[in-house]
């Protein structure tokens, strides 16, 4: 088990070697630099522009530029400077990165935690009106794409002033006791893990769904109603944890549509988070932040990705033998 | 079910999948409202009143306008001492007329006319769907809107999905250094969170563009965020079938492997292929929506679905004019939902053991 980590381990790291390569390369066909804005400002003499230049590495030719990042990242752990924020791009990253997972684990908590007993609601009822509903109802759900959820749930906090409109504290954060700042951050955030929540949530009851009616057509789920357990009994003690196994592995691998729905989130409600660090960075073309921003989103994916595997190896022995 | 074998028994595989795609009810109807949403999208400066770009400097965020039996529209004015609000003019009617005389267009950019659908007589206006934040025509907006919409997910899918499979399909066939640069290289663009990549990728091209530039970074974009994907599932399927005897004995006649491949091989992933196309065009659509409702695809006064939305952010529009999220809200929400009962029925038709399709 542990050489099969270790394995893993090893391998995500070309992998993010290409994505700084890639990113990298992409910043660099991009016209223009983090200076231009400055080039236009008549109080900032060409001096000054060729210092900055010199101060930020802007001069040399590209390949060097990728060379001394990629020598500081493994060295150092240096990430680099933000050219806009005048601080190293790992500072800048570290509360993005925790809001964005933050918000992306509500957003999971509203998928399982809806999707399990619908589906499982859903199989138990199968072929009833209650099935159906949930059938049209998830099938709604899964047409209606993030843009459009976030800009309906913002319709909807605005005109019942139930939620916040954005952001994710109020102004007076810092100056409340411990417990009502916690309870102001979870208010800021239910409407935004719902966007992120609700697009897969079709998908997983689906999968729930046919999870549990594979189960229920077992011999000893017959066995069980036949020992004379009630209907509820043999759904929950018996089909319930069974039925969940496959779901298991999907849980790491849903990682990545959880960190793009976050993105479209983040735009929609303002939330802090590394997407919308990653938009301002771009429009900023402030390099080494995008850079990292996007290192950092696929490392979160990539870890998300090796957990999912491991869950898998867990479940299934026969994967750690290949 | 061996009624259907029998009766199915002396068609091709094509002409089998068009009959069960066709005996699908919901899939019937589905295709068919995805050819009227095409229809309309070609159509769209006959259908539309107005130019996309057409402002209106009197009527400001003018809602929704009800057709009244007998073919005709209130006509309004500002209404004295309020910011965007209108009253009707008591008395008057602007009927409805049939095939008016405006502003010159082409269909599908060659046969020139001046006649649009409908139109009523200026200087009254007809606002079927409100009118926007610059007094635009928002039902004529949602029309020219859906030719960018509509079409750069098909463009889009049509190269990542021909990258993706003649990709997929020399790693699978050729394998050593080119199955490993190929998947390698996919590796990567997986591992980048797809909206994270679609942005990186917008990049690199210049942020101000013309519209028609716009279009080909979209569709650039798009291309390049899902081959990898379908490159990883072809390269599978194909492991398997060059093995397949048909595959060694057209080796054996000699036949070059590029042949092999295009002619042999890929072919028989072609059911999955169009599934998994069908099914991905609404991903593409959105990456064109979300790239527009940040500001950085479509520019005004150039109209998509995503850039509408775009303009329905702001809380005064939310709280006031809720017509301008609701109309493009429709239209995606419709799209979507289509393309998704399509994709479902077509994946009954031609390949029931599929699960799932492709990304973004």
């Amino acid at each position: 088990m542990r050489t099969f980590v270790l394995r893993r381990m090893l391998e995500a790291i070309p992998v993010l070697f290409g994505v700084s390569a890639l990113t990298f390369l992409l910043l660099q066909l991009a016209p223009g630099d983090f200076l231009d804005a400055f080039a236009e400002n008549p109080s900032v003499s060409a001096a000054q522009l060729d210092q900055m230049s010199r101060n930020f590495g802007l001069d040399r030719p590209w390949a060097v530029q990728y060379a001394l990042y990629v020598k500081n990242v493994l060295l150092h752990l240096d990430f680099g400077q933000s050219f806009s924020y005048h601080q190293p791009v790992f500072r800048v990253l570290w509360h993005g990165m925790g809001n964005t997972l933050l918000l992306a684990i509500a957003g999971a908590c509203v998928t399982w935690g809806l999707a399990l007993p619908l589906g499982l609601l859903a199989a138990a009822r199968r072929g009833t009106w209650v099935d159906r509903v949930l059938s049209i109802g998830s099938f709604a759900l899964l047409s209606l794409p993030e843009v459009l959820s976030g800009l309906l749930l913002l319709l909807f906090a605005f005109r019942t002033g139930w939620f916040p409109i954005g952001g994710m504290h109020d102004l007076d954060h810092d100056r409340m006791a411990f417990v009502p700042r916690v309870f102001d951050t979870l208010r800021h955030l239910v409407l935004p893990a719902l966007v992120v929540g609700l697009v897969p949530l079709a998908a997983r009851m689906r999968q729930m769904r046919s999870s549990v009616l594979d189960v229920l057509r077992l011999d000893w789920v017959t066995t069980a109603r036949a020992k004379g357990l009630s209907e509820r009994d043999v759904l929950v003690r018996h089909v319930l944890p069974n039925a969940l196994n496959p779901l298991i592995t999907l849980f790491g691998f849903t990682l990545g549509s959880l960190l793009s729905g976050a993105f479209v989130a983040e735009a929609v409600f303002a939330w802090p988070g590394l997407g919308s660090l990653t938009l301002e960075a771009i429009q900023r073309q402030d390099q080494y932040l995008v850079l990292g921003a996007v290192l950092m989103a696929s490392a979160m994916l990539v870890a998300g990705n090796l957990v999912a595997d491991l869950l898998l190896a867990f479940a299934d022995p026969r994967v750690r033998h290949d | 079910m061996t009624d259907g074998v029998a009766t199915t028994a002396g068609l091709s595989p094509a002409g089998r999948a068009w009959r069960a795609l066709r005996a699908n009810r919901a899939g019937s109807v589905a295709g068919t409202v995805l050819l009227v949403l095409y229809a309309l999208a070609a159509l769209a400066p006959f259908l539309a009143p107005y130019d996309e770009g057409d402002m209106d400097r009197l009527r400001f965020f003018h809602p929704s306008m009800p057709v009244h039996a007998g073919g005709w529209v209130e006509v309004t004015r500002p209404a004295a001492g309020a910011v965007n609000a209108y009253e009707t003019v008591p008395g008057a009617r602007a009927p409805l007329r049939w095939f008016v005389k405006g502003a010159p267009w082409k269909l599908l950019g060659l046969v020139p006319s001046d006649r649009h659908l409908f139109g009523v007589d200026a200087p009254a206006r007809v606002y079927l769907f409100g009118a926007d934040a610059m007094g635009r025509d928002v039902f004529s907006r949602l029309l020219y809107g859906a030719q960018v919409s509509l079409t750069v997910g098909l463009v889009g899918i049509l190269i990542s999905f021909t990258l993706g499979l003649l990709l997929g399909g020399l790693a699978g066939y050729l394998g050593g250094w080119v199955d490993t640069l190929v998947m390698r290289s996919a590796e990567v663009f997986l591992s980048i969170p797809a909206l994270y990549l679609i942005v990186a990728l917008r990049a690199a091209f210049p942020a101000h563009l013309s519209s028609r530039q716009v279009y080909v970074a979209i569709v650039v974009v798009l291309a390049f965020v899902g081959w990898a994907s379908l490159a990883r599932v072809i390269r599978g399927m194909v492991l398997s079938i060059r093995r397949a005897e048909y595959v060694l004995a057209a080796e054996a006649l000699g036949m070059s492997r590029a042949r092999v491949l295009v002619r042999h091989i890929l072919p028989n992933t072609a059911s999955f292929v169009i599934v998994a196309a069908t099914v991905a065009v609404p991903g593409y659509i959105l990456g064109e929506v979300f790239l527009s409702f940040l500001g950085m695809g479509v520019q005004e006064p150039a109209a998509s679905w995503g850039n509408m939305l775009g303009a329905a952010r702001s809380v005064s529009v939310l709280r006031d004019h809720p017509w301008l999220l609701f109309a493009p809200g429709a239209a995606i929400f419709v799209t979507v939902m289509t393309f998704h009962v399509f994709g479902d029925a077509l994946r009954d038709a031609l390949d029931p053991r599929q699960e799932s399709g492709g990304r973004p």
